[in-house]
């Protein structure tokens, strides 16, 4: 038996694999619902009750997909380059707390039609430095940068950590560590009133169609997916290879640092560190769910955003740990290496 | 300056050098042995979460400390074979395979762990490994101490160093997975099979990450949480560069950074007050990717790194 590459990749396939590997996901998570000796259907019934049941939490699981959007395209477009930016939850931390500081300090008593704008492009600045170092190390010592972008995420969290105890320690918070909160008028105004759900889903929406016509429609575009597909080629082609990768890395590290500023000024208004969780990490599995396209990591990121806000609502009324969400995600990326991979080669005796 | 001194002759710190580096010697040595024969193992995290989570279960329900060693080894071995069907016969990218496996390996341990373990305030303990005495050499003052007294995996962890290091650089095997590391088809063309060698290293390798995770719930502490690996398998990742692929200069590596580690958290005591504790914590993460920078272009990559081995294609 071997593996044979396919002369044309079906396109019917292609639409196809998302579906295939959520599926494989879903019941491989099926066995484990059923090994921990719940009614496997019931159980997903809770999940979908748990993110459209009511009006509330379908405008809560739309809200947790808001960030999930931003750091999928912050993976979608990097991983398309391939620079493996895996620095997403650090930048996204960055992001944040580059928020409240600026915020509190600098801007309060600034009107929100100035102050929203301004804080936006704070955060996104943010992320773009911690992704460009990693960046900096690789084209000028050759380091890995999937290694260092991890390592960073640590480091990243630390000092968010440090911020919050110290200098930016809320004194009315009852001592607990928490960042000062951002202004009232910083705060993302609501789509749906009695609900979470902020602008930040239209300005992701928005992004990712932008990103979507910028990879089809620009040399940019085409340079970044040269610089993928194969660098010495693209080198010699005339691509400006670490040029591209800056663009790259500050557009990536600028969508992640964006997540976090949208998270604080869309929905908690201060920071913590358990301000994400996971949001960094989940966006690689929305990317490579999205088969890296912009469009698909609009639905990729509704998707893990129903198993997570869902598996909290189907775990208070069913005795199945909320973990069940992060299995299922974590096996629906390796079911979809798995499918991407046979739309590309077929088996052959 | 003096209590600098005094952290730096306290028998406690080099014990527990030791005690902190042993964990990283097993990561260190499992990734080392995977990257040798061509596949970065990104995995890693997450085999050393199920190991800590898998072998503390086993402890938990009944099974000695050895039996638990030996089952996360094992469950480290199942995660490899899943690792090198993606790298090695479907030759998919190593870099999101690892992730996947890492994802997929510490929601699993959780989840294992939250369903089998009832919540409690306080997390339920394991009567963890304890230090034994090397009749002799424990006696002599304040070397005794501070080398031996440690616990058996401890031991275990520095012999195994220098095992592999004679496997790999003495032995036809070590030259075969060198080769299969370096240029796969050359050593096709030696007899050697490399998809047999590469899926044997995947899955050994990934056996002692999972027993360097089994440590830390088995000896360093006696319980299990979530979260609790901290990143220390990125830290290995960045270790195997910093060793240069040489298991030698990873036990080098892992004892260099443990020293680190654990001299910063006693300087934590002394500086507490002054410098906000976070710094200290930052240090062992800023220090890998420091060494990474140093290191990256000195060391010797295996050639083959992260290229699917396809027989007759290039």
């Amino acid at each position: 038996m071997r593996f044979e590459r396919r002369e044309n990749q079906p396109l019917l396939l292609i639409f196809a694999t998302p579906l295939i590997a959520v599926i494989a996901a879903l019941a491989l998570s099926g066995v484990l619902i059923a090994l921990a000796g719940a009614p496997v259907f019931e159980a997903y019934w809770n999940i979908v009750k748990g993110a459209f049941g009511s009006r509330l939490s379908t405008t809560e699981t739309l809200t947790r997909a808001i960030p999930l959007m931003l750091t999928g395209l912050a993976a979608a477009i990097a991983f398309r380059a391939k620079l493996w930016n895996i620095g997403a939850e650090g930048q996204l931390y960055i992001g944040a707390i580059t928020v409240s500081a600026v915020s509190s300090q600098l801007l309060a008593g600034t009107p929100s039609l100035i102050q929203i704008p301004v804080l936006l492009i704070c955060g996104a600045i943010a992320g773009m430095i911690l992704l460009l170092i990693p960046l900096w190390l690789r084209l000028r010592f050759s380091v890995d940068e999937v290694v260092t972008t991890l390592l960073l995420n640590f480091v990243a969290i630390l000092f968010v950590s440090m911020l919050i105890d110290t200098v930016l320690k809320d004194p009315l918070a009852f001592g607990w560590p928490q960042s000062l909160p951002v202004e009232d008028d910083a705060m993302l105004p609501r789509i749906l009133t009695r609900s979470r759900l902020h602008i930040g889903l239209f300005i992701a929406i928005a992004l990712a169609i932008i990103i979507y016509l910028i990879q089809t429609r620009t040399v940019f575009g085409l340079q970044s997916r040269a610089a993928g597909l194969n660098p010495e080629a693209a080198v010699f082609a005339g691509v400006p290879l670490g040029r591209t990768l800056v663009l790259v890395a500050m557009i990536s590290g600028g969508f992640a640092g964006l997540a976090g500023a949208v998270e604080v000024m869309g929905v908690q208004g201060y920071v913590t560190t358990e301000l994400s969780p996971g949001f960094g990490y989940s966006g690689i599995v929305v990317a490579m769910l999205a088969n890296l396209n912009p469009i698909g990591v609009i639905l990729a990121a509704l998707f893990i955003a129903t198993m997570f806000v869902g598996a909290d609502g189907m775990s208070r009324v069913m005795e199945i740990p909320t973990y069940i969400a992060d299995v299922t995600v974590a096996s629906s990326l390796l079911s979809m290496l798995v499918a991407i991979f046979f739309t590309q080669y077929r088996i052959r005796r | 300056m003096t209590e600098i001194i005094d952290i730096l002759s306290s028998a406690g710190l080099w014990a527990a050098v030791l005690r902190i580096a042993t964990p990283l010697i097993f990561g260190t040595l499992g990734a080392l042995l995977c990257e040798r024969a061509g596949v970065l193992n990104l995995g890693i995290e997450g085999i050393m979460t199920f190991g800590a989570m898998i072998g503390w279960l086993a402890v938990f329900n009944g099974a000695d400390l050895w039996t638990g060693i030996l089952v996360a080894a094992i469950s480290g071995g199942v995660f490899g074979l899943l690792h090198a069907l993606f790298t090695v016969t479907l030759g998919l990218s190593q870099h999101v395979s690892g992730l996947g496996v890492t994802l997929f390996a510490s929601s699993f341990s959780y989840y294992i762990f939250r369903l089998l373990v009832p919540v409690a305030g306080t997390p339920p303990t394991v009567e963890a490994f304890q230090p034994i005495d090397i009749p002799g050499l424990s006696d002599i003052p304040f070397i005794g101490p501070a080398f031996f007294t440690q616990t058996p995996p401890t031991y275990l962890a520095i012999v195994l160093a220098f095992f592999l290091a004679y496997i790999v650089f003495k032995t036809p095997l070590g030259l075969a997975i060198r080769m299969t590391g370096e240029n796969p088809h050359a050593a096709e063309a030696q007899g050697i099979n490399p998809i047999v060698i590469r899926y044997g290293c995947v899955i050994v390798g990934s056996g002692l990450m999972a027993i360097g995770g089994a440590f830390l719930t088995l000896s360093a502490f006696n319980s299990f949480f979530p979260t609790m690996v901290q990143g220390r398998g990125w830290i290995c990742i960045a270790l195997v560069v910093f060793a240069s692929w040489r298991p030698s200069h990873a036990l080098l590596g892992a004892l260099l950074f443990a020293f680190f580690d654990g001299f910063q958290f006693r300087l934590q005591t002394v500086l507490s007050g002054v410098v906000p504790y976070q710094v200290f914590l930052m240090i062992p993460y800023i220090l890998s990717i420091t060494a990474l920078a140093v290191m990256a272009r000195r060391a010797r990559v295996p050639q083959a790194l992260m290229q699917p081995f396809r027989r007759g294609e290039r």
